[in-house]
């Protein structure tokens, strides 16, 4: 036998775990594709040039200045990621100008002028679409009418639901039940698949149970209403979630507090503005409706931006959900995801700094006899 | 089934890989034409060497004399002429003085039949003189010399002894295989072990990857006098460092800096409890040890019985040789063994596996910014924050990470393991214990 091989020489553990920085940036990318599809499929090939325009210019941004600071970085999945999520937050009608500019801001600005991957302390891409929304604000809430509810209504354009409810409820002085029903009050479209998938679920699961189902959810749930491109098809983004949970990608506390103090909040206080009592929120319309999936699921939960321990990650997610709730119910915008996000992001430092793990054999609860 | 125990917090689970060998027979290696014995095989201070170029030893002589309180003797592991004294290359990248055997002459001690000693006359101090006089060191790779671990101090009481038989390191099945093949002589030397430490109660802690051995030794259990049970724990890494092993046992934390004792504990080895069974029993120095050769790489993996001070390489040329190039060749466990460069390094006292790993095993990757993913503080048995710890050694910033308990830190690598970013975190650990020590000594 030969003696004489090259050996690899390197301090333990002498092997790794399959992960890396692009594998899991590129899985995170595959789960978020069927999102993609069904908004292109919904909005047309317009939304398409929207993706490929801030991923483009992510690319090429990131490209450059890697380039200048003599580093190549491209192929790590983490610029195709950001501007993969820029596109998914325009509106489908935006002038192609708007995503380009999110993605340079969100890769220049947000994430190498703190040194790239893994030194940013905001969300690339959300910072990248907060730019735009408050440069371009019309653009930005230009709402295409999606497939399926084009025979309903006349025109290219319509409020989103939520944008629908914060106008209307402007000068209300009436009461509604809800937000579904004060939709309907005002005339707002249901899709036809709506009304027939509806009343399947009510006469085959639900009513021989003693529950019914009202219209509108299933066109949430699915996604059959204006909005961003990405963020409409709660479905389909929860199916890609499912897989980053079983890949552990992401780890469960930040979705569980944001969903769960977000939607106490909710059911609490948020029957009040249409003048009912409190604990007669509607959760799961809320849950539905602004890019809440897309923002719990994909960007909250970023590696980079969010706390390291189990508590930290706790305290970031109940701190976004209680700020979603005071922008979406309270400010004077209708969704408020980003924004939270953004502002939490602000405190992952200070939240790292006091959320220390236990140490082994120093806690007083465990240690010594 | 009842829950299997193991310790709260951290943690990874790495592929196991120990089919390779787990059904494999201990079978004797070959005994090296040369011997190179290092004179430092184990935690403390080196042994004194005994002899001179030119000079004949025999079979398990004692050619280095233990120095200082935590030292251990060295013997011969074969008969022959003494070559050379001169300085080796051990595995873990360190060098020590050692002295080179060239095989000559006849075996006359080893594999002969012996008398039984009948050590259940003699005291507990006499037992330790004879664990001393072998050279026993802890057989689990830390290599802590046994005798000292034993001296209990007088204020401490041992409540509870733990025979280790978690083999938590993958691919590795030298202890599995004791377990099976030598299940009394590890029972009575727990017996011997019990004499000495007279605990309140004896644990053997085996992993729910070795059912047929937690079967044999629970038939066996009976043989020890004491109120003794086996523990079956859940499979995962580092399920047989002694911390977490307690902690999955007994329920009690190994405070920060402290030891075992500190809690009424004491650990050791199946290995370490079998070698001084052979050494009380059958008189016999601590010359051999199980080594399990296995990895991808490897065309006929093996538990073999091996004389210490073997050239590595004979043992895979034992074993087939390669049956494609390695990327890596570990000493130890894949966890928290050493890669070493060339395959003349001896196998010494410590070296319980030679893994030889392919590049789709090794998984190597480049290493890319800290994503602040969190992973290494998750799986830190020891709840440190490995990223910051790194950090803060980086830059130069010792001080800060002795603070955050940089010397908890047993480098079991975890952290390195999981990290996606494929940082050196136990590279940087061990480097920041390194330079927090010469700072310290500068004053």
């Amino acid at each position: 036998m030969n003696r004489e091989v090259d050996l690899l020489v390197t301090t333990s553990p002498q092997i790794h775990h399959p992960d890396s920085t692009a594998k899991i940036m590129w899985t995170v990318v595959i789960c978020l594709v069927p999102a993609g599809i069904w908004g292109v499929f919904l909005f047309g090939g317009k939304a398409l040039l929207v993706i490929i325009s801030s991923i483009v210019s992510a690319l090429v941004t990131e490209f450059i200045i890697a380039k200048l600071l003599k580093r190549f970085t491209v192929l790590d999945g983490s610029a195709f990621l950001t501007g993969l999520l820029v596109g998914y937050n325009m509106p489908p009608g935006v002038p192609l100008y708007i995503p380009a500019i999110a993605s340079i801001f969100a890769i220049a600005v947000v994430k190498w002028t703190f040194g790239g991957l893994g030194a940013n302390w905001m969300n690339p891409a959300l910072a990248g679409r907060v730019f735009v929304f408050f440069s371009w604000t019309g653009s930005m809430t230009n709402w295409r009418v999606p497939r399926f509810l084009t025979t309903h209504v006349d025109g290219v354009t319509m409020a989103s639901p939520l944008g629908f409810i914060k106008a209307g409820l402007y000068d209300f002085t009436g009461t509604s039940p809800g937000p579904i029903a004060f939709l309907k009050a005002g005339g707002y479209p249901l899709s036809a698949l709506d009304q027939s998938v509806t009343n399947w679920i009510n006469t085959s699961v639900l009513n021989p149970l003693g529950a019914s189902l009202k219209g509108g959810y299933v066109d949430l749930f699915l996604g059959i209403v204006p909005g961003c491109i990405g963020e409409v098809s709660a479905l389909l983004l929860l199916l890609g979630t499912v897989y980053l949970f079983i890949k552990k990608i992401i780890t469960w506390e930040i979705p569980v507090s944001y969903l769960f103090v977000f939607g106490l909040l909710i059911w609490i206080f948020g029957g009040l503005r249409f003048n009912n009592g409190l604990f007669t929120g509607d959760v799961m319309f809320n849950f539905f409706t602004g890019g809440l999936i897309l923002g719990v699921f994909y960007m909250a939960t970023d590696m980079v931006t969010s706390p390291l321990t189990t508590k930290g990650k706790l305290i970031f997610g109940a701190g976004a959900g209680f700020m979603t709730f005071l922008i979406r119910v309270y400010g004077s915008f209708p969704e408020g995801v980003s924004l939270a996000i953004i502002f939490m992001n602000i405190f992952v430092p200070l939240i790292n700094k006091y959320t220390k793990p236990v140490r082994f054999g120093v806690s007083p609860r465990g240690g010594g006899k | 089934m009842r829950r299997l125990k193991t310790f709260p917090k951290g943690g990874v689970h790495p592929p196991g890989n120990k089919h390779l060998t787990s059904g494999k027979a201990i079978i004797n290696a070959a005994i090296p034409s040369i011997s190179r014995i290092p004179l430092q095989q184990h935690i403390g201070s080196p042994a004194e060497c005994l002899i001179n170029p030119g000079e004949n030893v025999k079979e398990g002589m004692l050619i280095g004399r233990s120095t200082g309180f935590i030292s251990a003797q060295i013997h011969s592991s074969i008969p022959g002429v003494v070559k050379e004294v001169r300085d080796i290359y051990l595995a873990n990248g360190f060098k020590s003085k050692g002295v080179v055997i060239e095989m000559e002459g006849e075996f006359d001690t080893l594999g002969k039949r012996q008398e039984k000693n009948n050590w259940e006359k003699l005291s507990a101090e006499e037992l330790l003189n004879i664990i001393a006089d072998r050279g026993i060191v802890g057989m689990g790779g830390a290599t802590f010399p046994t005798h000292v671990k034993y001296k209990i101090p007088k204020h401490a009481k041992v409540e509870a002894f733990v025979v280790n038989g978690t083999e938590c390191e993958p691919y590795l099945t030298a202890d599995h295989r004791l377990m099976l093949e030598k299940t009394e002589e590890i029972m009575e030397g727990a017996r011997i072990v019990d004499k000495i430490l007279n605990p309140e109660k004896i644990y053997i802690a085996i992993e729910a990857n070795k059912l047929d051995a937690i079967e044999v030794m629970q038939k066996a259990v009976s043989l020890l006098n004491k109120h003794a049970e086996v523990v079956p724990l859940e499979i995962k890494y580092p399920q047989g460092d002694e911390k977490q092993l307690l902690k999955a046992i007994i329920n009690r934390e190994v405070p920060s800096g402290g030891l075992p004792i500190d809690i009424g504990a004491v650990v050791s080895n199946v290995g370490t409890i079998f070698a001084i069974y052979e050494a009380v029993v059958m008189g016999k120095p601590l010359i051999e040890r199980i080594v399990t050769v296995t990895g991808g790489a490897i065309k006929n993996p093996q538990n073999l019985k091996v004389r210490i001070g073997t050239p590595i390489g004979d043992l895979i040329e034992e074993c087939g040789g390669f049956s494609e190039m390695p990327v890596k060749v570990v000493a130890g466990g894949p966890m928290m063994g050493f890669a070493i460069y060339e395959l003349e390094a001896p196998v010494t006292k410590g070296t319980s596996g030679v893994i030889a790993l392919t590049k789709k095993e090794v998984k190597s990757n480049n290493q890319t910014p800290c994503l602040n993913c969190g992973r290494c503080i998750t799986v830190c048995p020891m709840g440190l924050n490995p990223t910051l710890l790194f950090k803060e050694i980086d830059h130069m910033d010792y001080d800060s990470a002795m603070e955050e308990g940089l010397m908890d830190c047993k480098e079991c690598g975890c952290c390195a393991f999981m990290c996606p970013a494929h940082i050196p975190l136990v590279h940087g650990m061990k480097l920041g214990k390194y330079m927090a020590k010469k700072k310290k000594e500068k004053g």
